[in-house]
């Protein structure tokens, strides 16, 4: 068969295992929702964790889209949609096409003509990040036992422990927003844009919780973290004007 | 609750967590074989060994590193989940935490097991369509996700995730939170190796950090 990045036969087999990905997810919600009625979680509580979840979701995957537009220029558009609903982060995808695209001699702008060379980049950026999807598995079940058991012997440490797992991603995170502030002291002020974001999205979230309790608008609660999301985002767009990206 | 129920959801969990895993396993690995089948080619060896080399052993070690520090939070059903549809640090976890903050659910509970299945499962099935959507509507879409204007926002999304979480958690978990706070903050502005391709590294080096410190302040009857 004739060889094109957008052939529509590419389509078809990402669609399909697209669908596959959906009917997994599908599943596990479902078995979620009966589970959660058996152990007598408030049908109010499942629907608001739903809805919220959903608003939550929908900033971040135009993101992931960019990075499928980004993508498609080279790749065209099959092979960045497979490789961003399935196991992809924008992150890792980029980097991998990138080496690969390095390794073939083309830069990120050229189409591939070559479909050996497509078929060699679709095993790379399948291979390299195969990990999760290769171990988790059989790995999984036995990390969870574990936890189950610290959580047996002493119910209070075992509260802490998550929590603290939690503080300790989200201070990595944090001292990530700060990580160009050096530059700075060589003129450089666009180091501050996250820093400012930040402030931005924590002023807004702390704003919304003060709202939902004071003056009781508890819906605002479901809602804070989207809230507190776009609205950092939306700031980026004039501290960018200003402080330069 | 029957004790022999408990038993059974988990095991269930991860019984069929492992088959739709494997299952999903074996179809990507599928996928390029079958691209050689139907254009008659193999891959080009020499970009295929280059971009691996280049890749993985990277990309291998992060991953390795990053079940042992995602599985225990995202719980059972979460962690399959996950590691099939990516996007684990931006989307699904900060979903799955959120959800059962505002459910007052632990995660260590069984309840918080199944808010953050079903928080991960939305958010999973809510990404996968909206991409489907951007695919359908990629020609009219593309300026726009191009544009100069938003471009900024798109790339701040990490920070404005981050700001309002940390408002959540810090403020319920004060004394916990100062030492990590402080060790996080001093290593990325003084090291300058450490950037948005090394965070991934720095979550482990947080979390079991934080875990000392807890521990600590535990036996001492801070926490």
């Amino acid at each position: 068969m004739n060889f094109s990045v957008n052939s529509p036969i590419l389509f078809v087999i990402v669609g399909a295992v697209i669908v596959l990905v959906l009917a997994q997810s599908v599943f596990f919600l479902l078995r979620a929702m009966r589970r959660a009625k058996e152990l007598g979680i408030k049908t109010g509580t499942v629907k608001k964790t739903i809805v919220s979840a959903a608003i939550f979701t929908v900033a971040p995957a135009f993101a992931v889209l960019v990075g499928v537009v980004a993508l498609s220029k080279s790749l065209g558009i099959a092979l960045p949609w497979l490789r961003l609903s399935v196991i992809g982060s924008i992150t890792y995808e980029t980097v991998a096409a990138g080496n690969a695209l390095e390794a073939a001699g083309t830069g990120a702008g050229t189409t591939i003509t070559d479909p050996s060379v497509y078929i060699a980049i679709a095993w790379v950026m399948t291979v390299g990040i195969a990990a999760g999807l290769v171990l988790v598995p059989f790995v999984t079940k036995k990390l969870q036992s574990g936890l189950a058991k610290v959580g047996l012997k002493d119910k209070k440490w075992s509260d802490i422990l998550s929590n603290a797992m939690f503080l300790g991603m989200i201070s990595a995170f944090l001292g990530y927003v700060f990580c160009d502030v050096g530059l700075i002291v060589k003129g450089d002020a666009s180091g501050l844009i996250p820093v400012c974001v930040m402030i931005v999205s924590a002023l807004a979230m702390a704003i919304c919780g003060t709202l939902a309790t004071k003056a009781k608008i508890r819906w605002l609660t479901d809602y804070a973290l989207p809230i507190s999301l776009v609205v950092g985002m939306a700031s980026a767009i004039p501290f960018t004007a200003l402080l330069g990206g | 609750m029957k004790k022999y129920n408990d038993h059974s959801y988990m095991d269930s969990v991860h019984r069929s967590g492992r088959i739709w895993g494997i299952a999903i396993g074996a179809v990507l690995l599928l996928f390029p074989t079958l691209l050689s089948l139907i254009f008659g080619t193999l891959p080009n060896f020499e970009v295929l060994i280059k971009g691996v080399v280049a890749t993985a052993p990277m990309y291998w070690a992060v991953g390795i590193v990053e079940i042992f520090t995602y599985v225990p939070m995202l719980g059972a059903g979460g962690t399959y989940l996950s590691f099939i549809t990516g996007n684990i640090s931006n989307i699904k976890l900060p979903c799955a935490i959120d959800a059962m903050e505002r459910a007052g659910v632990k995660a260590s509970d069984e309840e918080g097991e199944v808010i953050s299945t079903i928080a991960i499962a939305v958010s999973s099935i809510v990404t996968t369509l909206i991409i489907v959507a951007g695919v359908i509507c990629i020609v009219p879409l593309t300026p726009l996700l191009e544009s100069p204007v938003l471009e900024p926002a798109f790339d701040m999304i990490l920070p404005a995730l981050f700001g309002g979480l940390a408002v959540v958690f810090v403020s319920k978990n004060v004394k916990l939170s100062i030492a990590p706070i402080i060790l996080m903050l001093i290593l990325f502005i003084f090291v300058p190796a450490l950037d948005s391709s090394t965070v991934g590294i720095m979550v482990p080096v947080g979390v079991l950090f934080t875990i000392l410190v807890a521990r600590i302040l535990y036996k001492k009857g801070v926490l």
